[in-house]
């Protein structure tokens, strides 16, 4: 994933020191403005994106007002929404798969970065980026079929023998739940992590490393306590840029998490994501109110998403400017 | 050897192993996936999946023909659309733009990028669905083309700009109108690396399936017009991977595994193209 970064915008020379007319006739005002609808035409989606998803939200929103976010009952023949077991499910997987693919994706990128041959770390780099090309209900078909029976008999059971005391390895392993969706997403959000951290790793100035390995540091603390600070701020972006991911992501989620509305602690529990719910009643919303709420939950994740994207650029953004310009 | 010092080295090796074993496992990721489809969905690929209709459930046979057209279908209308509209959006961007103007238009391609994509289908069915009664390949286009506007707009934008000044001067000196310098030498110059980007942008849409589940919807037969609800290869392979049939789940495997080849595919062939360089440096 190519990450732009800032480049001052090119001179026009000789646009200014001729006149409106001429400029006219050579073709210039012409392209000028045609292109200029093209780039308006991009913030006009954007605009009509939050306008169509709050006014077919109205409905939802006049009736249930701010509690909808805090109602958990979710019962379309009985006209009663609440989002909490949706924001529930959704929050709880992806902080699952952050906590499984954080360490992983950081240590590949420590490894490309520090460690592998530039040959080798580009080649590995190469097969990373592919795997976030691979579509996610491929994502899926692999959760159902492989994950989900893996997790029911052999390690859903030896967690809960091992574990079985806390609140988060206790119920019964039916394979489907928040264990199977944080899994297949920090599978799915690791080749983010790995690519933009190597990048921010790739940044910090070589003399940062060597002024520690003069120092005696072990290259380990070299890396560890000099290089990965320095890079902290493009290593949170990325993994914000995942959490952004993970929130979002929708097929590969909705074929195995379960697809129960209710909220437990239990990793084995089954679940729901907003992004699932949608996916799963939207064609089948009989009433105006159903297909509101559901479109009021669209709402609430295109908020939750925007929020934790506009903080990762900022974060990875900082770091490149950083990065390029020290000396 | 102090206790201390050899604490110290076997951190060392211990953490570094650990990376290593890190970087092993997320990159066998791909080859277990790609291992899996082969090993499964190549003992269910055969020349039926390419030329048959999909057959009622328990009637063993058939194939995703309809899916295949309707996927190239649905990917030509978001292509049509999305494509002109990004480039020339990102023409803009690279070539035209002021400082403000241009800022604003960056940031609501990069929210565009970032907005999941299941949301963009219920925009387009509120949008496009809703108004013509009726799921329709025209409405899966319109999904998948507003996936693809801002990611051909930066790319385009991106390569634009990485042509060098001189180039342009060149041009304008010669006398040539600003946008005859941009249509005649700097987008060809940059031209390799837009269509790479296009080309990575329209294989990443072909394999979306949330914005097509209330957009165009599914078919069985072969769909009659654009108006029309239409199969495509993401929703069919979604569809038959929750149904109870174990044939439908043979089914799914060898469509994931043409998936999933079309996208490595075209992915490898843009990348390598794009490491040959920028063409103005041959």
């Amino acid at each position: 994933m190519p990450v732009e970064t800032a480049v001052p915008a090119p001179e026009q020379p000789g646009s200014a020191s001729r006149s409106f007319l001429n400029r006219l006739r050579s073709g210039d005002e012409v392209a000028h403005f045609t292109t200029l609808m093209f780039a308006t035409a991009v913030i006009l989606i954007v605009v009509l994106l939050v306008v169509e998803l709050y006014r077919n939200s109205a409905e939802s929103q006049s009736k249930f007002g701010w509690a909808f976010l805090s109602s958990s009952k979710w019962d379309p023949v009985a006209g009663a929404f609440g989002a909490l077991p949706f924001i529930y499910g959704t929050v709880f997987t992806s902080a699952v798969a952050l906590l499984i693919s954080v360490p992983l994706g950081l240590g590949a990128a420590i490894f490309l970065s520090e460690l592998a041959p530039p040959r080798v770390s580009d080649a590995l780099i190469f097969v990373i980026e592919l795997l976030a090309a691979v579509p996610s209900v491929i994502y899926g078909l692999l959760g159902i079929f492989v994950l989900v029976p893996l997790l029911r008999d052999p390690i859903e059971p030896f967690l809960a023998r091992t574990f079985g005391f806390l609140p988060l390895f206790q119920g019964p392993a039916y394979g489907v739940g928040f264990l199977a969706a944080g899994l297949i997403l920090a599978i799915m959000v690791v080749p983010f992590i790995i690519s933009l951290s190597r990048e921010s790793l790739l940044a910090v100035p070589r003399e940062q490393r060597e002024a520690a390995l003069a120092l005696g540091a072990t290259r380990w603390e070299a890396t560890w306590q000099v290089v990965v600070p320095y890079a902290r701020l493009g290593v949170i972006g990325s993994v914000f840029l995942a959490l952004a991911r993970a929130l979002g992501e929708t097929m590969a989620v909705t074929m195995v998490i379960g697809n129960a509305p209710q909220i437990s602690f239990s990793l084995f529990a089954s679940g729901y994501s907003i992004a699932a719910i949608v996916a799963s009643e939207f064609t089948e919303a009989t009433t105006d109110l159903h297909s509101s709420a559901l479109i009021e939950l669209g709402l609430v994740l295109f908020f939750l998403t925007i929020i934790i994207n506009g903080l990762a650029r900022l974060l990875v953004l900082s770091t490149q400017r950083r990065g390029t310009t020290s000396p | 050897m102090t206790l201390r010092y050899r604490t110290r080295k076997l951190t060392n090796a211990l953490m570094f192993s650990f990376t290593g074993m890190c970087a092993l496992v997320s990159v066998s990721v791909l080859f277990f996936i790609l291992g899996y489809l082969v090993w499964n969905g190549g003992k269910s690929l055969n020349p039926d999946f390419f030329t048959q209709l999909p057959k009622p459930p328990g009637e063993a046979g058939g194939g995703m023909a309809n899916a295949l057209v309707g996927s190239a279908e649905i990917v030509l209308i978001a292509t049509m659309i999305g494509l002109p509209v990004g480039f020339l959006g990102g023409v803009y961007l690279a070539e035209f733009g002021g400082t403000m103007f241009p800022f604003l238009v960056r940031y609501a391609a990069d929210l565009l990028n970032g907005v999941p994509s299941i949301i963009l289908g219920m925009f387009t069915y509120s949008l496009i669905v809703v108004p013509m009664h009726h799921f329709s390949a025209l409405a899966g286009g319109v999904a998948l083309s507003v996936i693809l506007i801002p990611t051909t707009v930066r790319a385009t934008e991106q390569f634009l700009r990485a042509v060098p000044q001189p180039l342009r001067e060149g041009a304008l000196a010669l006398g040539a109108s600003k946008w005859r310098a941009v249509s005649s030498v700097v987008v060809p110059a940059a031209l390799r690396g837009v269509a790479t980007g296009m080309i990575l942008g329209i294989a990443r849409i072909a394999g979306e399936t949330a914005p097509l589940l209330f957009t165009s919807f599914n078919n069985r037969y072969w769909s009659t017009g654009l108006n029309q609800p239409v199969a495509s290869m993401p929703v069919m392979i979604f569809t038959y991977a929750i149904a109870p049939y174990a044939d439908w789940h043979r089914q799914a495997w060898a469509g994931g595994l043409v998936l999933l080849l079309f996208m490595l595919g075209t992915n490898i062939c843009a990348r390598l193209v794009l490491s040959r360089g920028p063409s103005w440096r041959n």
